[in-house]
């Protein structure tokens, strides 16, 4: 791997993480020059075969195909881990806590995303942690919290985006509830991981204390519906979903294109908007219309609008329709999907993606950091770990075992490179 | 008690919507003095939602809470003079006025570091400086449009849908708020300053779970399925005697549990629910078959049984609902504020680090804070500020 560039270089940090909010929070710390080892349960990433009808029908693996690793060929693991180094563990053995805590001593932080009864039930929570490193931080991102009546519940990001109010303030307007196509409760906490770590980091320099700091997805979600909780206390009511109009926009929404399943969104805020509307559907007529000169006659005369509309959009090509709009000065996008996103020109004109190569799974692009440091950027310096790929540099480079230990810590199952 | 980690800080916010503010909001919480800097009438923040004209909106009063506030007008030169010598001695200046605004005014990043060299310049703005999209113009409708996340939100055979209002913004000011510490962290370490950029736009596309990489790897493009999740299943919404509640079942054990906890051991061998794969394509089968359970039981029995058996469930709630949760109350999570009527509540940090919350300073009046900040800070005299705000520049 390229030597580790930003403002994090010379951290180390444990990686515990699964799924998505975890990982996706020590992504930002590796891309920003963080030494992330993921310590990971020979198990953690699946068995050792995948059927070929699974692997086809998900789309997860490169062109369907599981390949001789599978473990090693998973996109989403893949996109969510580059940058770090992989050290598998079992830390259900005392040996293999013993050399994490040896490992702990010569950290900076611990990240998990575990339920709150792991940590503790493997003999490693803060205070454990804390006797081999006085100093260390560890972040945890639970659910519900440490504490509190639900602290012990299971939830994933598909059910705190409903407990925390979200799906509240969106839907169809049919009043049936709608959940969000990706988890997004997932990047928020990942998010606020990070800041969390980096925060506690910057407290340690100042007061030489390290931290249990705690990042519950719930909280960290409810931090996204602010602005509704105290609209309903200073007006007594919650505004129902109203799709994808808007309470003070109009005509807003989202209109057929030509082709398969493609659409334009739009959206009019201003008296100026609208005569941008107008002039680009060529109707100057809808300008002079007394019905459509206010912002009240726009709302109340939607279903009207959003007729003349789809007139126009249905026989356009979305991307066509955007330009045009957006040249007269109308919000307007055609909704992407994700071949679309993929391939997006500005995203690719920003050089947003980056293209990684990966031994087992081959070169992809991949989506890269939208913190844009100017003086410390983020480096991209290689791809996704294969499973145990830094077991010899971190226990023999870092912990300074010898070759028949690590022999027979492979021999007795404690670290491998391939699943059980 | 250690105080808040970033207690010593001072930063300046130049708003034009809901991401800077979000941002300055999080600095704000861990102990920044955060001021925002308003135009003489004040900013579009404060009329939006705004009940009446002439009071501040939710929107303002939620994320400014904690904040000092002053008036200044930067389009004028004595306004701009005056930014310039508050951020000469500020840590960090937060803003999303668009790009080229700062700059155009002479108070972009290369003439505030000319300056404070130290200074860290956090700039939100919907799509960038650069790019086909700069000049865009953005709404939520429009963000999640282009940020892929609307084309798989709703119904299959419906229109794809927008998201919850202003996520994608306050999305941006919190990978933002991590820009600014790792700049400050930079700083820190002997480093200087520097600029960091935050576009709403990147901020959603890098926050997927697997939209671009799916297509990446196997040309496949996901589409949206109404609240079923894409390749887990039983993972949807259901209906209860009361409402709706949220399942989340992933793996083969979580499973098992379902079926023991619905009763219908049988469902566990039935080869069309074996595995994950086979669930998904026959989702509506086994969605037929579980929906009875549910439909029979309050949200609150239906969960609290899941949970007794470790299957992820929580339910569907109101915004109502979501101000009493009795675990959110047990908690102390929430951070009161005084309003109009007395205490209001607003949801308490993500992460306690240092002190904990007390109560919050309501969001500023319009140029609240004038005196303390033009007097104390910059040390003007009583006489000058005077004839700042009879000249309209504060």
């Amino acid at each position: 791997m390229a030597e580790a560039k930003g403002p994090l270089r010379g951290v180390r940090v444990l990686d515990l993480t699964r799924v998505w909010s975890g990982p996706l929070c020590t992504r930002i710390l590796a891309d920003f020059g963080a030494e992330v080892i993921k310590v990971e349960h020979r198990a953690s990433r699946g068995p050792a075969a995948v059927p070929a009808s699974y692997a086809r029908a998900s789309g997860f693996y490169p062109q369907g195909e599981p390949g001789q690793r599978p473990w090693n060929r998973h996109g989403f693991f893949n996109e969510m881990n580059r940058n770090k180094l992989s050290l598998t563990l079992d830390l259900a053995c005392p040996e293999g806590r013993g050399l994490f805590l040896r490992l702990v001593a010569i950290s900076d932080a611990v990240v998990e995303n575990f339920s709150p009864r792991v940590l503790p039930n493997l003999g490693l929570d803060y205070g454990r942690l804390r006797q081999a490193r006085e100093d260390i931080v560890l972040v945890s991102l639970p659910a519900y919290g440490l504490e509190g009546p639900y602290r012990q519940r299971v939830a994933y990001g598909t059910n705190l985006e409903t407990e925390a109010g979200l799906t509240a303030l969106m839907g169809y307007a049919d009043g049936r509830p709608q959940r969000l196509g990706a988890a997004i409760t997932d990047p928020i906490a990942g998010v606020m991981g990070a800041a969390a770590t980096v925060l506690a980091l910057l407290r340690r320099r100042q007061t030489g204390q390290g931290a249990h700091v705690e990042v519950s997805q719930l909280g960290a979600a409810v931090n996204f519906v602010g602005q509704a909780l105290l609209a309903l206390q200073l007006l007594g009511t919650a505004p129902a979903p109203l799709g994808n109009r808007h309470p003070w926009r109009a005509p807003q929404g989202c209109y057929p294109c030509r082709g398969h399943d493609r659409w334009l969104a739009l959206s009019v805020g201003d008296d100026r908007q609208w005569e941008g509307l107008c002039a680009a559907l060529g109707r100057p007529d809808l300008a002079r219309d007394a019905r459509f000169a206010t912002f009240l006659g726009r709302w109340q005369h939607q279903d009207e609008l959003d007729a003349i509309i789809v007139g126009w959009t249905r026989g356009l090509d979305a991307h066509e329709a955007m330009q045009a709009l957006q040249q007269a000065g109308v919000p307007a996008a055609a909704v992407l999907d994700g071949a679309d996103l993929a391939r997006d020109e500005h995203l690719h004109a920003r050089r947003f993606y980056v293209s990684l190569r990966h031994p087992d799974a081959g070169t992809h692009s991949y989506p890269g950091q939208p913190i844009r440091l100017g003086r410390t950027p983020a480096t991209f310096r290689s791809d996704a770990p294969a499973l145990g790929e830094h077991n010899r540099y971190v226990l023999q480079g870092l912990l300074g075992l010898s070759e028949e230990e690590l022999e027979r810590l492979e021999a007795a199952g404690i670290i491998g490179q391939r699943p059980p | 008690m250690t105080a808040l980690p970033l207690a010593q800080l001072r930063a300046l916010e130049v708003g034009g919507g809901p991401a800077a503010a979000f941002c300055g909001r999080l600095l704000a919480l861990y102990g920044a003095q955060v001021v925002r800097v308003e135009p003489p009438q004040g900013d579009p923040l404060r009329r939006a939602e705004a009940p009446s004209p002439g009071q501040s909106g939710p929107l303002f009063l939620y994320l400014n809470a904690g904040k000092l506030g002053i008036t200044l007008d930067l389009d004028r030169a004595d306004g701009v003079h005056l930014f310039r010598r508050l951020a000469a001695q500020a840590d960090l200046v937060v803003e999303d006025l668009g790009p080229g605004e700062m700059d155009r005014r002479g108070l972009g990043y290369p003439s505030l570091a000319a300056l404070n060299g130290g200074l860290v310049y956090v700039a939100i703005s919907p799509f960038g400086e650069e790019g086909p999209y700069a000049g865009f113009r953005a709404c939520d409708l429009v963000l999640y449009a282009l940020g892929g996340y609307m084309y798989i939100t709703g119904e299959e055979e419906r229109e794809p849908l927008q998201g919850p209002p202003y996520l994608p913004s306050y999305l941006a000011g919190a990978y933002a708020f991590v820009g600014a510490l790792l700049a400050l962290w930079h700083r820190h370490s002997g480093g200087g300053g520097q600029k960091v950029e935050v576009t709403e736009l990147e901020s959603l596309a890098a926050s997927h779970q697997w939209t671009q990489t799916l297509f990446n790897y196997s040309g496949t493009v996901q589409r949206r399925q109404g609240n079923r999740y894409y390749f887990s299943h039983p993972n949807s919404v259901y209906a209860c005697r009361d409402g709706y509640l949220s399942l989340s079942v992933a793996t083969e054990d979580q499973f098992e549990r379902l079926c023991l906890l619905l009763g219908r051991p049988e469902l566990r061998q039935d080869p069309r629910f074996a595995s994950n794969a086979a669930r998904c394509a026959h989702a509506q089968a086994l969605d037929e078959a579980i929906a009875p359970w549910f439909l029979a039981r309050s949200r609150q029995e239906a969960v609290a049984a899941a949970q007794e058996l470790r299957i992820p469930a929580a339910p569907v709630l109101s915004l109502p609902e979501v101000l009493a949760h009795p675990h959110l109350e047990e908690q102390g999570f929430w951070q009161e504020v005084a309003g109009p009527q007395g205490l209001l509540r607003l949801p308490g940090p993500p992460f306690r680090l240092g002190a904990p919350p007390g109560p919050l300073a309501p969001a500023p009046a319009l140029g609240q804070h004038n005196d303390e900040v033009y007097g104390r800070w910059l040390g003007l005299s009583p006489r000058q500020r005077q004839r700042l705000h009879q000249a309209g520049v504060i």
